[in-house]
């Protein structure tokens, strides 16, 4: 009998190994079993005021069969046996299978555990005390007030959460991991009359548990209070055809919303992308290399194994501007072909994984920023982003948090209101420079799988043409 | 061959989980808590060029407990653990978090969490079961392909049904539960022509049971608004004429709704202020309710996350705001009775249940000749708006947003590519200039067709 309390580890193997038997023998090609248990904490600071502590845990399985190229997923909270048998069968009935116990299963039984989350035990134990979280934001409200004016209102949040994962599947996966997220973000509302902006940043790591000692919240706050005054009095972009500089950081924004969607094997299963053909074709300019991994140490969209129990890799999507590769999971092989990439990934338990982004980003190029700015007459700098989106026929969108006009080569006054759109296969031609200066940014990617943390980055680029909508 | 599934009723009883709260609260010295649960069964079927591509089945159950210390600060804890186990562990968790409870905002009790709930007339309808709903959303996407020639995938697809209920109970004795059932279908088209961009344009309806679903107009809307949108041309960058459908109007007025939220203008993040109340912010002629109880508001439950009963609100009344939001604290701090849109939490949240727009009783404008079926001249109809979580800054009042819609000139419908509309929430509430006779219930409330002049649009022309 599991312990609810119990950490997943191999004492589920033999439940586990019945319940894969139990599927196999019904008839599916495969079954997969994801258990998961989860701890949260969020914490506002407002002002000088703590002002929210939201703890929460939870625990669940969500079991996918697969038949064919279809699948049937059933998601629970009841991780008991008879819960577990009842959603897998759910599951194998959503596809006109039935166990049969009287069968002899043709499952071989479960390998031992490949365990990554051995040396992780202690992280949720070392991750800072809510006194400590609580002291270090009101710190971080309190440097906002030091550094900033017409500041009406300050904010500082931090969000821990913590996840222990066991993989299960009648292939032969069996694997455990435990993924400790932190974020830390800042932001203002200034106001002076009829003038308002606001501004925000976030810090966030994975498995690092001390991080949120180790978050330079001076230079945030200073860095969110200059943008801040900068925007106040900023004037509405003229709207119109540009060329723009984009920062680097989360600028790479544009390459995860405008190309990097488009490459998940859930749009060429949908029909979604038109660069379902193009592999091995040019795609974007020479200068374009693009890359997406779960490897960098720390990074948000960093993981030992993806959450089909694939172990991460280092995955190069675009190589000089021809494609090189597909984000792929183990549904997104079956249907399109192409090979899994360890992108298997989903926000929690109640969802099926799907083909996703972890650490995307266009890498560095010979250019320095300043040779970007300097090769437009008349443009649009992009220095802070906010979110974007893309539709289902390929048009991108993203918000422009902090704009500067570019004149003659360099920059001038401050912007705002911008909204840059286009379509991936127009815009990714016309990224025609980058600079030396990759950098990541931490950032959340909402989509059929749910919300996952992810990481976007590109040095500063150059669009030598795009809309930029504004008033 | 599939099984045929049916969802089964929900086992939460609440009775029951009073009393082990209270036997748990009582066994940690836990004198004042009140606890929110929700448990739902559901549903889906998704389809791809007629074979089933993923069935989805799920339970899920949450709870959140929030306990007063003995100083009266409060912690909350959720969880979707509701053993024995869960529960304890969530009441010792929420005790623990009182520690750091805000002392300048202390939540108590609704004095409206006992006091008689609102009759809401829905039925509970019975699940269908997989099988059926496949059949229905494979037979829904047959139907919608057949309709164009360029129409060939309908990319995003899916039909729905659920059971759910909802529980509120505190250590006063407050307990009230409501059991739902709703259904929903969605069907969005990609078309494209020879030579052409491809384009795109959906449906979604919603009902109380998937037996009540409008699948037609769900698919003749799918297929109206995809064809339409075959004939594109750019736009020219400039100040328009605009008519936004109820769609798109209640998406807008839904995204900056911190003017009528109460939390937010005590946080300083609203664009009103506590003095608002009485002040125009809209044409004299224009009207906006708050009313959960709409029959057309297929999720609509009788109380809030604090047991308030949900009610219907006159936000804005012939251009003045006449009433906010409230949860029971920012009530207090009004002088005011809650109004039934909060949450459940430390810091508790509030919005909106379902907008009602509407013109002023006897007064409308005299533009009669804006209509989006027979007006002759230039005008942009904007169906729907995009990236409203980006494109939006609720706490500036200004918005930048990309949508889809059309040009209109004498009759002649022409699709916009690309482009983006721009402006400011209390500019364009105040240049209204016609809301048209017809209220139109959507999914997410009832507005008619708004028109409002000189927007600024950005295109690629």
């Amino acid at each position: 009998m599991v312990q609810q309390e119990e950490s997943l580890h191999d004492n589920w193997q033999p439940l586990l190994e019945s319940l894969l038997a139990r599927g196999r023998t019904a008839g599916a090609d495969l079954v997969e079993i994801f258990l998961e248990k989860s701890d949260h904490l969020g914490v506002l600071a407002e002002q000088d005021t703590i002002t929210s502590v939201n703890p929460s845990f939870g625990r669940g399985a969500g079991i996918r069969v697969f038949l064919g190229e279809r699948d049937g997923f059933v998601s629970t909270n009841d991780l008991s046996e008879s819960g577990l048998n009842q959603s897998l069968e759910q599951a194998l009935s959503m596809l006109g299978l039935q166990s049969n116990d009287a069968e002899r299963s043709s499952f071989d039984g479960l390998p031992k555990l490949h365990d990554f989350a051995i040396a992780k035990m202690d992280w949720l134990k070392n991750c800072p005390q809510l006194k400590q979280a609580n002291e270090r934001l009101l710190n971080g409200t309190n440097l906002l007030a030091r550094h900033g004016t017409h500041l009406q209102v300050r904010r500082g949040s931090y969000a821990r959460d913590w996840q222990e994962v066991l993989v299960a599947a009648s292939d032969g996966t069996f694997g455990r991991d435990i993924r400790l997220h932190q974020s830390m973000g800042l932001n203002v509302l200034a106001t002076d009359g009829e003038h308002r902006s606001s501004i925000g940043r976030r810090y966030g790591t994975s498995s690092r548990p001390y991080d949120l000692l180790e978050w330079d919240a001076d230079g945030s706050a200073q860095d969110i209070c200059e943008s801040a005054g900068k925007m106040l009095y900023a004037d509405y972009v003229e709207a119109g055809q540009m060329p723009v500089v984009l920062a680097n950081r989360f600028g790479g924004v544009i390459f995860h919303e405008a190309c990097g969607h488009l490459l998940e094997t859930t749009q060429i299963e949908r029909g979604t992308t038109p660069f379902s053909d193009k592999l091995n074709q040019p795609i974007a300019h020479e200068s374009v290399t693009a890359i997406d991994e779960g490897l960098t140490d720390g990074a948000f969209g960093s993981l030992c194994m993806d959450d089909e129990g694939m172990e991460a890799q280092r995955t190069i999507l675009i190589e000089n501007g021809v494609l090189k590769s597909f984000i792929s999971d183990r549904a997104g092989h079956l249907r399109t072909g192409h090979p899994r990439t360890g992108s298997g990934r989903r926000q929690a338990h109640i969802f099926a994984a799907a083909s996703r982004m972890r650490n995307t980003y266009i890498a560095a190029g010979p250019h320095t920023p300043e040779g970007l700015i300097s090769s437009i007459e008349n443009g649009l700098y992009c220095k802070s982003m906010g979110g974007g989106s893309v539709g289902p026929t390929g048009q991108f969108n993203f918000a422009v948090e902090e704009g500067y006009l570019i004149e003659h080569g360099k920059l001038s006054k401050p912007l705002k209101g911008a909204t840059l759109i286009g379509e991936a296969k127009e815009v990714m031609p016309r990224i025609s420079m980058c600079a030396n200066d990759l950098e990541l940014a931490a950032g959340f990617c909402g989509s059929i799988s749910g919300s996952i943390f992810v990481t976007v980055g590109q040095p500063h680029i150059k669009v030598d043409s795009i809309t930029v909508g504004g008033r | 061959m599939f099984s045929e599934q049916t969802i089964k009723p929900i086992n939460l009883d609440s009775k029951a989980l009073r009393d082990k709260l209270s036997l748990f609260a009582e066994r940690e010295g836990i004198r004042q808590w009140d606890l929110g649960a929700a448990c739902s069964k559901d549903c889906s079927v998704q389809v791809d060029r007629g074979e089933a591509k993923q069935l989805k089945g799920a339970q899920r159950s949450s709870i959140t407990v929030r306990v007063w210390n003995d100083q009266g600060l409060v912690g909350i804890t959720s969880t979707s653990d509701l053993s024995d186990t869960g529960l304890q562990k969530a009441l010792i968790g929420a005790y623990r978090a009182s520690d750091f409870g805000n002392v300048n905002d202390i939540p108590a009790f609704s004095s409206l969490a006992t006091a008689p709930l609102p009759k809401l007339d829905r039925q509970l309808r019975p699940a269908q079961g997989i099988k059926r709903l496949l059949e229905l959303l494979k037979q829904a996407e047959a139907r919608l392909l057949e309709r164009h020639i360029a129409i060939q995938t309908i990319p995003y697809n899916g039909l729905a049904e659920s059971i759910s209920k909802r529980i509120y109970l505190n250590s006063d004795g407050a307990l009230r539960q409501i059991d739902c059932t709703n259904a929903s279908i969605y069907l969005y088209a990609r078309a494209e022509e020879s030579g052409r961009k491809p384009r795109s344009g959906g449906a979604v309806r919603l009902a109380l049971g998937s037996q009540d679903l409008d699948i037609d107009g769900c698919i003749d809307e799918a297929a109206e608004l995809t064809i339409s949108h075959l004939n594109y041309a750019p736009i020219d960058t400039g100040r328009y004429l605009v008519c936004f459908t109820p769609d798109a109007f209640l998406d807008l007025i839904g995204a900056f709704s911190s003017m009528f939220n109460a939390r937010a203008i005590l946080d300083g993040v609203s664009l009103s202020q506590r003095d608002s109340l009485g002040s125009k912010i809209a044409v004299p002629f224009f009207c906006l309710h708050d009313n959960g109880l709409h029959p057309a508001n297929i999720g609509a439950t009788s109380f809030d996350g604090e047991g308030t009963p949900t009610q219907k609100l006159c936000l804005i009344n012939e251009g003045k705001l006449d009433n906010l939001l409230h949860s029971e604290a920012t009530a207090r701090a009004f002088g005011v009775e809650p109004t039934g849109h909060a949450g459940l939490g430390a810091k508790v949240s509030v919005g909106p249940d379902w907008f009602e727009v509407s013109s002023t009783e006897n007064l409308n404008t005299t533009n009669n000749h804006l209509h989006h079926n027979s007006f002759a001249e230039t005008f942009v109809l904007i169906e729907g708006l995009n990236a409203l979580h980006a494109g939006v800054k609720p706490s500036q009042g200004s918005f930048s947003l990309p949508f889809s819609g059309w040009i209109i000139n004498q009759g002649e419908k022409v699709s916009i590519e690309a482009a983006t509309v721009a402006g400011d929430i209390r500019t364009l509430l105040n240049s209204i200039e016609h809301m048209e006779a017809e209220q139109v219930i959507t999914h997410n409330g009832a507005s008619p067709h708004v028109w409002v002049n000189g927007l600024s649009i950005s295109g690629e022309a």
